[in-house]
């Protein structure tokens, strides 16, 4: 049942930076179906990065076209793109980016928020999302009194509180040890077993490893793309690391 | 995401940030508190010189002896007692606007009572005078025709002169005497209160203009018909410009003055000089009102560098939320809130210290205030327009933000 969720055709993006333009993509052809684990990989200023966000819709590309599930996206207005980040995208950054001073539980509920969700439904989907993540213990504790893999839980919380069709992650483990990381890439492997699709940044070659395509991106373009049959299963590494330490 | 969840968003921010926030009201609730005390200090002034008004009557005219030129020479205000008694009558007799005409003579003498003595003012007059000055009889009763004809020894006592000849005892009936001659007391006026020109006006005696003349004042003949002055009431349909110009006209042709020649008296319209004093403390409640504006609109530019400072700090906040599906105008509708909440807050305030600050001048200061509910209303409104003016600019910056480079801000 493998269908194309994410086309690009020569997607491009410049940017004018001190009055000269960087080309940031030069021509980027790509499909992903859906129920995809790919990560990305290349190094700084190979374009990965801007890929990325103009696969989160966070920006728009100066050439080329992007569908995504089969919606042309590449010329489509700011409210437009701020509607399909909240309907169909999931974001999880590597600073988390949860808000301070608020509570888990809101945090989650935040794309609700926007999404036009009354108070009552928002507040029970969010706490079953917490508690999927394995934080129902912690709903209304501040980001300031979670460690780092409860803070990216709880982004990952609320990166999936819509049912979106597409998960994107930039550099999600970069903030983490390497124990919190596995946990991370196992929760996010559990997420695509499940069928989720998965984008990830990552310039690390043990983080790419758990995903089942690879692609590398080199001075704006894709320099490689490979399909890797058997991923690194986390849940397995964390628990062959649990027998280690017992 | 509705204002309703914007409002709740903002007051989180507002908490979060709660020192900041209280400073950034202050402006506002001193502007608010200014602008109501201000207004209800302007006011009370106001109400004070429409009730002098009231108690002078509200259509009174004073007709007063002017200079006359006696061969060249112009001489002063009151050198010469141009008015007669008859002036008085013939006002009150002639012209149908005038409801009450009376004349007054003025003289100043000790009073004894018992073993008590007071140096006062007195005025030889008419029933007519009491009416035109809408004085009326605290106790006691007031002298009448008959009193005038035969000139009779009766008095009639203001307040303060009651209090420091009588003290608390009834002065009614009691004789008393006005520069050695003895009089009876027969009434005691009500009281007036100060004067505009800070006189008090209860430290007065009335009696009889005949009796002034004869028994009191002891006049030369030459002087015998002459008074200080009249007071004129206008009927209360009248038009008092009509009734001043036919009061005019009316001396005129009785002190027989050619066309060439000024006029030998002067017509006041004391209300009309109330009525202008009204209008400059009118003028001058805008004026505090307006300089206690600048302190709001102060104020105003305080949340404005505040929400600016707030927007350039939670760039990264935006960011998210743009990413999470925020749109231009929630992001904008949520630093708006902030910024008319932050106003509305202090607005409120603003009204508790006005009020209580007002209530305090007119405590300590003990001067008349007189609190408007459009004065709060007016007060408010504009601190909550103030807030979104001065809340627009940064909260459309907020809004306008590139979501990437949001998330990217360090």
């Amino acid at each position: 049942m493998e269908q194309p969720l994410i086309v690009t055709r020569e997607l491009s993006k410049d940017y004018l930076l001190d009055g000269y333009v960087v080309h940031a993509l030069r021509g980027v052809s790509l499909t992903i179906n859906a129920g995809e684990f790919v990560a990305i990989m290349g190094p700084s200023g190979s374009g990965k990065s801007t890929f990325m966000n103009l696969l989160g819709c966070l920006d728009s590309p100066s050439g080329g076209d992007y569908f995504l599930a089969g919606e042309k996206v590449s010329q489509l207005s700011g409210d437009a793109l701020a509607a399909i980040r909240n309907r169909r995208i999931g974001f999880v950054f590597q600073n988390f980016n949860l808000l301070p001073r608020t509570s888990a539980l809101e945090n989650v509920e935040l794309p609700l928020l926007y999404g036009g969700c009354a108070a009552p439904e928002r507040r029970s989907r969010a706490a079953e999302r917490l508690a999927a993540v394995g934080l129902a213990e912690r709903v209304h504790h501040l980001p300031s009194q979670l460690s780092g893999g409860q803070q990216q839980r709880v982004a990952i919380a609320r990166a999936l509180i819509n049912h979106p069709v597409l998960i994107l992650a930039d550099e999600p483990t970069g903030a983490l040890d390497t124990r919190t990381s596995a946990e991370v890439m196992a929760l996010l492997q559990r997420l695509n077993r499940d069928g989720m699709t998965v984008v990830l940044v990552t310039h690390e070659r043990d983080i790419a490893a758990f995903a089942s395509r690879v692609i590398s991106f080199r001075d704006g373009k894709v320099v490689d793309d490979q399909r890797n049959a058997r991923p690194a299963d986390a849940q397995a590494l964390l628990a062959q690391a649990e027998e280690q330490a017992a | 995401m509705n204002v309703l969840a914007s409002m709740r968003t903002a007051l989180r921010a507002l908490r979060v940030n709660l020192l900041r926030s209280s400073l950034t009201m202050l402006g506002i609730i001193i502007g608010v508190a200014a602008v109501i005390t201000m207004i209800a200090v302007g006011a009370g002034a106001q109400a004070r010189i429409a009730e002098q008004i009231k108690s002078l009557g509200s259509n009174l005219i004073i007709v007063l002896p002017g200079s006359v030129t006696s061969g060249g020479v112009r001489m002063g205000f009151g050198s010469q007692s141009t008015l007669t008694e008859e002036d008085a009558y013939a006002i009150q007799r002639e012209i149908l606007e005038v409801q009450a005409s009376g004349p007054a003579v003025r003289g100043t003498g000790q009073v004894v009572a018992g073993n008590a003595n007071w140096s006062t003012v007195f005025y030889g007059t008419t029933p007519e005078y009491l009416e035109a000055r809408r004085w009326a009889i605290a106790s006691g009763k007031a002298f009448d025709a008959a009193d005038l004809a035969g000139a009779t020894k009766v008095a009639l006592i203001g307040q303060t002169v009651a209090n420091a000849l009588f003290g608390d005892t009834d002065p009614v009936e009691q004789p008393i005497r006005i520069r050695k001659v003895p009089f009876t007391v027969i009434g005691v006026l009500e009281r007036k209160g100060q004067s505009l020109m800070g006189q008090d006006q209860d430290d007065v005696i009335l009696m009889p203009i005949s009796t002034a003349r004869k028994r009191v004042l002891g006049q030369s003949q030459a002087k015998l018909r002459t008074i200080g002055s009249i007071s004129v009431k206008i009927r209360d349909d009248a038009d008092i410009t009509d009734a001043e110009n036919e009061i005019r006209s009316l001396l005129r042709q009785r002190h027989r003055l050619q066309s060439h020649q000024d006029d030998d008296f002067f017509v006041r319209n004391l209300s009309e000089v109330l009525q202008t004093q009204e209008q400059s403390s009118q003028v001058l409640t805008l004026l505090l009102a307006a300089v206690a504006s600048v302190s709001l609109l102060v104020g105003g530019i305080g949340i404005m560098n505040i929400m600016l400072v707030s927007v350039t700090e939670r760039t990264r906040e935006i960011g998210l939320r743009m990413a999470v599906g925020a749109r231009g105008r929630d992001i904008l509708l949520q630093f708006l809130v902030e910024a008319v909440t932050l106003a509305i807050i202090g607005g409120l305030l603003g009204i508790a210290l006005g009020v209580s600050g007002s209530y305090a001048i007119g405590y300590f200061a003990e001067w008349r205030i007189a609190l408007k509910a459009e004065a709060i209303v007016l007060a408010v409104s504009f601190a909550g327009a103030i807030g979104v003016f001065f809340g627009f600019y940064p909260a459309r910056k907020a809004s306008r933000l590139l979501p990437i480079e949001a998330l990217r801000y360090e």
